[in-house]
């Protein structure tokens, strides 16, 4: 507790760090699947190519894709630009699956529906098609945030980890408690954002809730 | 850069003695078999156990799901620091990743299967064993097999990260090389990590095509329609 105390600057500095290396991926990699998703609903041949594709990507590992994107993108080794590629990479490549299946499971008669009281394509997909999705697609981002929580650690590797420095800083010097430290925080992390999402679910999804009052109620 | 890869691995050098690729290759995947076998021998009866039961699933479940959120590197590190180093704190590390998809995947693939699958086995005499065997792993094995697809990538994965504590395998040419800054054998490294990777999910994907009962992929459906099957009623 004291060793907390004594170096809460710098666990505060990798704390941030960390957080933002994790989040900005999983926004961007919302921000990239929603479309990519919808295109592959109205062109039906692209999903499959798609679904593979990112099952390929999502089965690198997380140093190899650190190291490999610099030769790539012409960015440093040490540019932390590299870790949040590889992340949205990651992150793109698991969502696209949650964003086509849960645009699929739009059922069809609520579709023609929305159509004939007269929705244009851009109300439906934002106010129908979307909000009936976000349970699915939900699933997945929680998975995608647990994720990238824990991976962001193996970038301490290559000098830019947040909490993950923790572990080299532990394991050069012989010492337990920042490794534990590290582990506690990295979990508290991936533990509050999976809540925070659970939370951000039910207030984007009320109807969920309303459901079971309702059937008792009927029967 | 990739000039720096390719002379790196056309350079006949990096391919024999003890630190050439080949050689880097076999350890790696010996780590990678190893440890994948040991934690498929712990999670799958676990798996079995409590998807045929149903019983603990709910504490199951849940430690799987915090398990994922566990950094590696953290894991390793703090095994290592524990036990010291060498081979076997990194295998267990490796195992200790490699139990909740395998465990996870093989509980929600026999719970998952349709409760009327089960008592029509029950009714044509199966007993509790035999219903595990022959009618609940043929029809959990897709999702057992994936479930052994992501472990294999998580310690394939970790392996490399654990050339940070001193293992060998291809993590070596990444952790080596960024010691001497030398980028083209730490792209080498990876290049050839991620190639082992996309090679062995493909091979678990083959072993999946033909090891699943075809009644379930449908993959002889064709032959069954036309010989055994009768014409689907309405078809008249």
């Amino acid at each position: 507790m004291t060793w907390i105390g004594d170096n809460w600057p710098m666990i505060w500095d990798q704390l941030r760090e960390h957080l933002y290396l994790a989040l900005i991926p999983m926004v961007l990699g919302l921000v990239i699947s929603l479309p990519l998703g919808y295109v592959a609903t109205r062109f039906s041949w692209l999903a499959n190519p798609l679904v593979a594709l990112g099952g390929v990507l999502y089965s690198l590992p997380s140093i190899a894709l650190f190291i490999v994107l610099p030769a790539v993108l012409g960015t440093g080794i040490l540019s932390p630009v590299n870790i949040i590629v590889a992340l949205t990479i990651y992150a793109v490549s698991l969502l696209i699956r949650n964003v086509i299946d849960g645009l699929r499971s739009v059922p069809e008669d609520v579709l023609q529906a929305a159509v004939s009281v007269g929705y244009g394509t851009l109300r439906r997909v934002l106010t129908i098609d979307l909000p009936i999705a976000i349970p699915v697609i939900f699933a997945g981002l929680r998975v995608v945030t647990v994720a990238n929580i824990s991976m962001v650690s193996v970038g301490a590797i290559i000098g830019i980890g947040g909490l993950g420095e923790l572990f080299t800083l532990g394991f050069q010097g012989g010492f337990l408690t920042p490794i534990v430290v590290g582990i506690i925080f990295s979990l508290a992390l991936a533990l509050i954002c999976d809540v925070l999402l659970v939370g951000l679910q039910r207030l984007l999804t009320p109807w969920a809730r309303a459901v079971a009052p309702v059937k008792e109620a009927t029967v | 850069m990739i000039q720096g890869l390719f002379d790196f691995l056309g350079d006949s050098v990096n391919w024999s003695g003890s630190e050439g690729i080949p050689t880097r290759l076999q350890e790696h995947l010996l780590y990678t078999l190893l440890s994948l076998l040991i934690a498929a021998v712990i999670a799958f009866p676990i798996g079995l156990l409590i998807g045929h039961t149903r019983r603990g699933a709910f504490v199951a479940i849940n430690t799987v799901n915090a398990w994922r959120a566990l950094p590696t590197l953290g894991l390793l590190t703090l095994i290592v620091l524990l036990i010291g180093i060498g081979k076997l704190p990194v295998i267990i590390a490796l195992v200790v990743l490699g139990i909740p998809p395998i465990l996870a995947s093989t509980y929600a693939g026999v719970s998952g299967v349709d409760r009327t699958t089960i008592d029509a086995a029950r009714g044509m005499g199966m007993t509790g064993r035999e219903i595990l065997t022959k009618v609940e792993i043929p029809i959990a094995l897709p999702l057992i097999i994936s479930g052994l697809r992501s472990a294999t990538l998580q310690i394939v994965s970790t392996a490399t990260v654990a050339a940070f504590v001193a293992l060998g395998g291809l993590g070596r040419y990444v952790i080596d090389g960024l010691g001497v800054r030398d980028f083209p054998q730490m792209l080498a490294g990876a290049v050839l990590v991620a190639l082992l990777a996309i090679v062995l999910d493909l091979a678990f994907a083959l072993i999946g095509r033909y090891a699943v009962s075809a009644g379930l992929t449908g993959r002889r459906r064709k032959n069954i329609n036309t010989s055994t099957a009768p014409a689907p009623a309405g078809a008249n």
